[in-house]
């Protein structure tokens, strides 16, 4: 049977049996091999996929019942090659993982949490992955990622202080004659491109 | 775990479901599919033709229509956990939503196959027989309902006939001004299958006196079952009474042993939480009139 799925903004047709799971169908049929198969009947969250934003089990579902949706995989959720979006960030830096089978699972699971709220309670967090399970990394820092992910989009979204001046008014320093911008400023903001002024 | 090969079809009307369901006995409907995926990965199901139901518009949604609150078959569970309407009209339902499976099986999982499947530790099926709702099915005859107590026949068995297709769950609304309501659950982990669960309903005058009162048990025995709780009406809050009144309706309970825990332990821990639910769903009708500590945990 032709089924065309949107997978990661791209949509891809492929031919299948009815019987094929959709994470079968990413994994053998889109070469997406980024979303794991673990026990195939619904238990251990390895097969998270996101459709249309909210993490379902890809091997609860048949390819043929899955377009129309969008559906987005680990794969796709990186702003480019080679650079990691901000949960999977956080998994780095907290050692949210060790084997990695559970990771892309938690990650999409994480991530998913974090678009409905940037200030999710442990409670929450733990509720969300529930359905995830880990053998290896005893949760605690998994929980750790996804807050301290939930933290820096706070951050990076939150209005700075700046020298006094409050929100919605120019900086402006005091002892300037123009209002050129704060020294440094211009430099720091090109050292925190990804690629700092190297081509 | 892969399937048997199948047909695949997606009707464009519930009387185009119901025609393929009736004109092929091997045939089976999916919406879901939460369960009936593994089942068939596990082949301990085989169907010839699946008939997907889930997209069809008619059978999605959430509505009130008099006092009954009308719940599609194909409703996600996770759209019930989120609605404002379920929260007003049915509270019970609401709680104990978030003790159906986990967040990813509640994104897909619906309504009408949770009671399509009829396990005896389902949530859905035991706050229906709690509350008395109706099940609609549809079949090429057209529509009927049933009650949840005549639906629900034992484990995963219900009294759907070939070629009958649940369409819609219809729970009753309590209009009364003070409502409370409570749900307990214990189970290996958190959304696993429950060893014990108890729904519990009531209703208070002013004056605080019970005026109605609904009690459910599920996981207990081979389905979910309404207790005999009319003797707390007239009763208030506190009542020293409620534990002999629990105990003695619990006599209708046939506890089973399983792996995880005996049946002793079942009945001991149905009369408590039978008593526990009461209680704080009569704290709760206490503090209705605020209207604020009302419904399960909120979505953010
Ligand atoms: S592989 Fe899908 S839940 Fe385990
Ligand atoms: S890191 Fe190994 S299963 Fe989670």
């Amino acid at each position: 049977m032709e089924v065309t799925l949107k997978v990661n903004g791209r949509l891809c047709s492929a031919d299948v049996e009815p019987r094929k799971t959709l994470l079968d169908a990413i994994r053998e049929d889109l070469a997406l091999p980024g979303s794991h198969a673990g026990c195939e009947h619904g238990v251990c969250g390895a097969c998270t996929v996101l459709l249309d934003g909210e993490p379902v089990r890809s091997c609860l579902m048949f390819a043929v019942q899955a377009d129309g949706y969008e559906i987005t995989t680990i794969e796709g959720l990186a702003p480019a090659p080679g650079e990691l979006n901000v949960v999977q960030d956080a998994f780095c830096e907290t050692h949210g993982l060790q084997c990695g089978y559970c990771t892309p699972g938690m990650i999409l699971t994480g991530h998913a949490l974090l678009q409905r709220t940037t200030e999710p309670t442990r409670e929450e967090i733990v509720e969300a992955i529930s359905g995830n399970i880990c053998r290896c990394t005893g949760y605690g820092q998994i929980v750790e990622a996804i807050e301290f992910a939930g933290e820096r989009l706070r951050k990076a979204n939150a209005p700075r202080d700046l020298k006094g001046a409050g929100a919605n008014q120019p900086q402006v320093d005091p002892s300037a004659e123009t209002d050129a911008p704060q020294e440094g400023v211009l430099k720091a903001a090109e050292a925190d491109t990804p690629h700092g002024d190297r081509p | 775990m892969k399937p048997a090969p199948f047909e695949y079809v997606r009707p464009d009307s519930v009387a185009q479901a119901c025609e393929m369901l009736a004109a092929d006995e091997d045939a089976r409907i999916i919406a879901g599919g939460q369960t009936l995926v593994p089942m068939l990965a596990m082949r301990l199901a085989r169907a010839a033709k699946l008939i997907d139901i889930y997209r069809l518009p008619e059978l999605n949604g959430i509505r009130v229509e008099g006092d009954v609150l009308v719940i599609g078959a194909t409703t996600r569970q996770v759209q019930v956990e989120r609605s404002a309407l379920a929260m007003q009209s049915t509270p019970l339902l609401s709680k104990a939503l978030p003790w159906v499976g986990h967040p990813p099986t509640r994104n897909r999982g619906t309504v009408g196959g949770s009671v399509a499947n009829a396990d005896p530790s389902a949530e859905i099926p035991l706050v229906a027989v709690t509350l008395g709702a109706e099940i609609e099915i549809t079949n090429p005859d057209g529509v009927t309902s049933m009650p949840a107590d005549d639906f629900f026949i034992g484990p995963m068995l219900t009294s759907v006939m070939p070629g009958d297709c649940v369409t819609a769950v219809r729970f009753p609304i309590w209009r009364h001004a003070r409502v409370g309501t409570a749900f307990h659950e214990v189970s290996a982990r958190k959304s696993d299958f429950a060893f014990v669960a108890a729904a519990a309903q009531v209703a208070l005058d002013e004056d605080g006196k019970c005026i109605a009162a609904a009690l459910g048990i599920g996981g207990v025995g081979d389905r979910a079952l309404r207790l005999d709780v009319a003797k707390l009406v007239g009763e208030t809050a506190g009542t020293a009474r409620l534990k002999d009144i629990v105990a003695e309706a619990a006599a209708v309970l046939e506890p089973s042993s399983d792996l995880h825990v005996s049946a002793a332990y079942r009945m001991r821990v149905a009369v408590a939480f039978g008593v526990r639910a009461l209680e704080d769903a009569m704290t709760d009708a206490c503090s209705a009139a605020t209207q604020s500590n009302r419904g399960a945990k909120q979505w953010r």
